[in-house]
């Protein structure tokens, strides 16, 4: 099927002594793919500079150099690129589920509000009474976020097996009524004193953090990093034995990947949709979760920074392998609080949609050969 | 309440939602999905406020948004024509790029003062229907009289005109087009960049006219998005597009009223009593959105039409298509 050439016209119109042809690839080199993604972030950290060059900051490198140091230089500063990437890793494997089925969910920022309010309901609502042990709080909590996200992921699933409703916009539609939904308990219902925010959870229910132990182990003082560090990595060999070793894992990549022969081979692929929309929902609510027990310890409208929108690059950048997407937050966490850093609100998204926009039209790169041909004897 | 407000203040309102609509219904009737309509609305909305801002006429203002969108969809345009890629996550980073932008280049602009916005205008005969004139045409911004003009115009244009045809060629079956000789992917870069003007001068409509100001990602609040949403339930007709963006619009202009009134009805107005309850009415537009796409899908399944056939799907000449 495959095996027309693409001429570029440029030879003949321009007269240029040499023909660029691209070719189909049959095999992509193990070296290219690494090499895409590592250009796509250098050519959008350069692009990001222009553009702050241009919005009024003088030194745009300098200041890149200046928070890679304070980043990177010290315990405290890998310790907050940790935290950060602690939801971006979950979120980042919500986005890589959906997305090996090309179900296109754009909704994690949704079910990472929702799996936060589901956490604090069983603080608030109360659930479980403030005196509960930590050993039994911080499973139901996590338990509660995973179900919140879920079913916040199953109505857009559902009604793309059901309807084939399409799932980008449902999906995001469900972002703006969890936002408003968890406002209405945060300024009305839970809301402390009249504040935006919902009184501080019980310490039981506080995922722990470093600086709790800075007592026995002095160099633990002042770093934030907290317990749900864990849960992105144990997550991540999951949901990578789920999909590259079970076989519904097999089932959902095989839907993505060519859906006709996932029908003729009998999968049930509406029932597929729909669980795998609430596998992804659930991972995003168990963000949440994460977010507001290690971090805030709170219900509160600011507890993300775009981290739903951010797991959709991480699960492109790492093309939707599960244990890639650990590190691959990693940086994306750095660059989220670079973005707070230099002050402008939306350099971090800025960059983001560049590193997504050269990703893609690099794949054209991983699709085709270029191959510069000589036309005439010099 | 007044009715003759909501429903005037709803067209209004509905006007924005009717330019990217209309705008994205082109675009895709040539087989290019653009879900970048959020951010380019957003990049239109802020170019647009901040020319009029610094250089004080707001036509300009319009100008500049339509081309500084234009030019930002044409990248979406070159990313999926010539390089082929995935246009749903194409548009998606269109939408990062422009909100990033926006936000970027639109930081400070939220404290501008007072500028001179687009004029209003009340059309003499016509204002004086009784009811239809007080609501299509008295005291309305000018930029709904041309959304008025527009939506039939690319009606007309889609399905009687020979340009509209071949637009909808290639947008159904792009190798017989092309066999036709006509040029496909002139085309649909042609439609991509209307499309992208069309939301950016949705964007400036909402920062020069319909609600003034830059509010950074508040300022569309999502509006691109229902927006790809209409084009769905709009089964890709500009009409039903009209009709859809302006009952969007009562429905967002209802939602801001019902917060008012003491009484509901023959009731006691629970939003005025309770104003954390205005956080549900908040939900509406977007739960709303998602009834109407139901529905829209339902009937396209029922009537066996839908989208047009190539759409999201890139030509390559003498590859095996759709």
């Amino acid at each position: 099927m495959a095996t027309t050439t693409q001429k570029s016209s440029a030879g003949r119109r321009f007269a240029l002594p040499f023909r660029v042809q691209f070719e189909p690839r049959l095999e992509v080199p193990r070296w290219l793919p690494l090499t895409v993604s590592v250009g796509a972030i250098i050519i959008a950290l350069i692009l990001g500079a222009f553009a702050l060059r241009l919005s009024g900051l003088t030194h745009p490198f300098r200041a890149y150099a200046n928070i890679a140091k304070e980043l990177f230089g010290n315990w405290g500063g890998i310790s907050d690129v940790l935290v950060q990437a602690t939801p971006l890793i979950l979120v980042g494997l919500a986005c890589s589920v959906a997305f090996s089925m090309k179900l296109w969910n754009i909704g994690a920022e949704g079910q990472f509000f929702i799996g936060a309010f589901a956490a604090s309901a069983i603080v608030l609502a109360p659930v479980l009474p403030a005196e509960t042990p930590g050993w039994v709080f911080i499973p139901v909590m996590m338990i509660a976020g995973f179900v919140g996200g879920a079913l916040w992921g199953f109505v857009p699933g559902y009604l793309k097996a059901k309807f084939n409703v399409n799932e980008v916009i449902t999906t995001l539609m469900m972002n703006y009524i969890a936002i408003e939904w968890n406002n209405f308990f945060i300024f009305g219902v839970w809301s402390e004193g009249g504040f935006q925010m919902s009184p501080r959870f019980p310490r039981t229910a506080w995922l722990p953090r470093l600086a709790d132990y800075a007592k026995e182990i002095p160099q633990f003082g002042g770093l934030t990093l907290h317990l749900g560090l864990l849960f992105g990595p144990i997550a991540a060999v999951m949901v990578w034995w789920v999909l590259y070793r079970s076989k519904w894992g097999y089932e959902i990549r095989l839907a993505g990947d060519n859906p006709k022969a996932a029908r003729y081979a009998g999968t049930n692929i509406a029932r597929n949709m729909v669980l795998v929309m609430m596998l992804s929902g659930g991972l995003a609510g168990l963000a949440g979760m994460a977010q507001i027990g290690g971090v805030v310890r709170r219900l509160q409208g600011a507890i993300s920074s775009g981290y739903g929108f951010t797991g959709i690059i991480i699960a492109w950048l790492s093309k939707l392998n599960p244990l890639i997407v650990v590190a691959v937050s990693i940086l994306l966490g750095a660059l989220i609080l670079a973005g707070r850093e230099i002050g402008r609100s939306g350099i971090s998204m800025l960059v983001q949609g560049i590193i997504l926009f050269a990703l893609i039209a690099s794949e054209f790169l991983l699709r085709n050969r270029v191959r510069i041909k000589r036309t005439r004897e010099a | 309440m007044d009715w003759i407000i909501i429903l005037q203040a709803g067209i209004a309102a509905g006007t924005v939602l009717l330019f990217a609509t209309v705008g994205e219904v082109l675009a895709e009737r040539s087989g290019i999905l653009n879900l970048g309509l959020e951010g380019m609305m957003l990049i239109g909305a802020m170019s647009g406020y901040s020319v009029a801002v610094n250089y004080g006429n707001p036509w300009l203002g319009l100008l500049v948004a339509m081309v500084a969108a234009g030019l930002l969809s044409l990248l979406h345009g070159f990313v999926t024509i010539h390089l082929q890629a995935d246009q749903v996550v194409s548009g998606l980073s269109l939408t990062f790029l422009g909100t990033g932008l926006s936000l970027v280049f639109g930081e400070g602009l939220s404290k501008a003062g007072a500028i001179s916005l687009l004029p209003k205008v009340t059309i003499p005969v016509l204002s004086a229907i009784p009811y239809l004139g007080d609501i299509l045409f008295t005291d309305q911004s000018i930029m709904v009289y041309i959304g008025y003009l527009l939506a039939p115009a690319a009606w007309y244009y889609i399905n009687y005109t020979r340009p509209g045809m071949h637009m909808r060629a290639v947008g159904e079956y792009p190798a017989a087009a092309d066999t036709m000789g006509i040029n496909v992917k002139g085309m649909r870069y042609l439609y991509t960049c209307v499309g992208g003007m069309l939301a950016g001068l949705a964007g400036a409509t909402i920062s020069l006219a319909i609600s003034p100001g830059w509010f950074s990602h508040m300022t569309t609040s999502g509006q691109g998005w229902i927006a790809v949403g209409l084009t769905i339930f709009a089964q890709w007709n500009p009409l039903r597009a009209a009709a859809g963006s302006y009952a969007f619009g009562a429905l967002r202009r209802l939602i801001l009223d019902l917060q008012g009134p003491t009484k509901l009805l023959l009731w006691k107005n629970p939003f005025y009593y309770n104003p954390y309850w205005g956080f549900f009415l908040k939900m509406i537009p977007y739960a709303f959105t998602i009834v109407v796409l139901v529905i829209g899908s339902r009937e396209a399944m029922r009537k066996r039409m839908g989208a047009p056939a190539a759409l999201g799907v890139p030509y390559i000449r003498g590859q095996r298509g759709i």
